[in-house]
């Protein structure tokens, strides 16, 4: 698998550039395999665990503790049960795997109710966050590189 | 459920145990519950599915299972129902002279306990001479502005809900029945459409959530099937009654989506098509949820 990375020469023109930028996947050059996996992180960066579990349990950014149980994040209230408890997720998952689901889940289940955080288009009325105003694709994805890849850093923790 | 419910009791402990978190566990819902309202009037909360469903529910409840003990109890007894108060400031406007023709709605359906019995339970329902399908929100409208010379309502604001309160309580415990076939069989396919249809950003239709999950928990609100039987609503979180339109308003705009309007053809044809749903069960109007 290739991995995407925005070309350096872009990040340079745009004046973004220094030697701590990270080298980001859009979500448009997100590449899946058949079964929905995605080899290569979309962000060189490093990751936090930390940060991971605060997208995990912040409303306003990941909150996969709406629907899923995690006992490793008990102190957050209120898990979900809409989806599978994530306790052992590592252990039934590849790091690819999880990522791919984090990114866009319908590619590995088709027609799961778990939105895809890593899409930017192909959306019936889209709107403008919560406003219920319409937008314009392609809208901000549910969340950055750099968050997915915390969050998939977190999940891989997730061992029974 | 019982499972459920000793998930989120341990859950609750274990917060309780790791101290600090000014947060109370979701209040637990018994959803075996019967409700009887003053004592004597027998609601039903649970009915078999209509057949239109075709097995997608094995059985239809109303929302008022799905709520805490204490939500549950307050719409037991009529003194406790804050959406009282409410339909008797209805009964005010029902009695009030508005308009160029200088009627009020008494001046042709006189005492609403009769002229309104079963009215709520049928509605929406095809209008012949309009040659539309017309929610209860409509029909109100249309004796405004064509018998009273009045001004239409806003038909997610008091004036309105509170007049459907006003109409909804005459029907309580007759079961909803509203008809679908005939001319109002293109509204309620337009309707069904729209509720299996994946709106906004989180990709949810209102099967998502009121058909796949009700029962769950999506943090800490406990999802129900979306019936709309008991609207208008009296919400504790916004102390005031609701118009059912308003509610999907709210729901579609939670999908990250461009909603609808109220009023709009789209929401009507919902109403139409997730009323239906609830075929069955009683009319609960007005009712109390979180």
């Amino acid at each position: 698998m290739t991995r995407k990375l925005m070309p350096m020469a872009f990040v340079l023109a745009a004046g973004a550039a220094t030697s701590l930028a990270a080298a980001e996947v859009a979500p448009t050059d997100v590449v899946y395999d058949d079964y929905g996996a995605i080899e290569a992180p979309l962000t060189d960066a490093p990751t936090s665990l930390e940060d991971g579990a605060k997208v995990m349990t912040t409303r306003s950014m990941g909150n996969c503790v709406a629907c899923h149980a995690v006992t490793a994040l008990e102190s957050a209230p209120f898990h979900g049960e809409v989806g599978p408890s994530l306790d052992g997720v590592a252990d039934r998952w590849s790091v690819a795997e999880l990522r791919g689901i984090v990114a866009n889940a319908k590619k590995t289940y088709d027609g799961t109710i778990m939105p895809a955080f890593y899409k930017t288009s192909g959306y019936i009325r889209p709107g403008d966050a919560f406003t219920g105003k319409a937008a314009a694709e392609p809208l901000p994805p549910l969340l950055t590189a750099q968050q997915i890849e915390d969050v998939v850093a977190f999940l891989t923790t997730l061992k029974e | 459920m019982t499972r459920t419910k000793l998930t989120r009791t341990r859950l609750g402990a274990t917060l309780g145990l790791l101290g600090g978190l000014a947060v109370a566990a979701p209040l637990a819902a018994d959803e075996n519950a019967d409700l009887v309202i003053n004592g004597d009037l027998k609601i039903t909360v649970r009915a078999e599915a209509p057949a239109h469903l075709d097995g997608a529910l094995s059985e239809i409840t109303s929302g008022w299972i799905y709520r805490s003990d204490e939500t549950q109890q307050l719409e037991m007894d009529d003194f406790d129902n804050p959406g009282m108060i409410f339909v008797d400031q209805a009964m005010d406007v029902w009695g009030t002279p508005d308009g160029t023709e200088g009627k009020s709605c008494a001046s042709c359906h006189d005492d609403p306990a009769q002229s309104m019995a079963g009215v709520r339970a049928v509605y929406p329902k095809w209008n012949e001479e309009a040659g539309e399908v017309r929610t209860l929100a409509m029909q109100i409208n249309a004796c405004r502005e064509s018998r009273m010379g009045a001004e239409k309502w806003d038909i997610v604001k008091s004036d309105m809900v509170n007049m459907e309160a006003l109409i909804a309580v005459q029907s309580r415990g007759i079961p909803v029945n509203v008809a679908i076939d005939g001319p109002a069989r293109e509204t309620w396919e337009k309707g069904k459409e729209i509720y299996y249809t994946r709106y906004g950003q989180l990709e949810l239709a209102c099967a998502n959530c009121h058909e796949d999950n009700y029962g769950n928990y999506i943090r800490a609100d406990h999802l129900s099937q979306g019936q709309i039987n008991a609207f208008p609503a009296y919400r504790l979180k916004n102390a005031k009654l609701n118009a059912v339109q308003d509610r999907f308003k709210g729901c579609v705009r939670d999908t990250r989506a461009e909603t609808f309007k109220p009023g709009s053809p789209e929401f009507n044809a919902l109403e139409l098509y997730v009323a239906s749903r609830g075929n069955g069960l009683s009319v609960e109007g007005p009712s109390v949820r979180n």
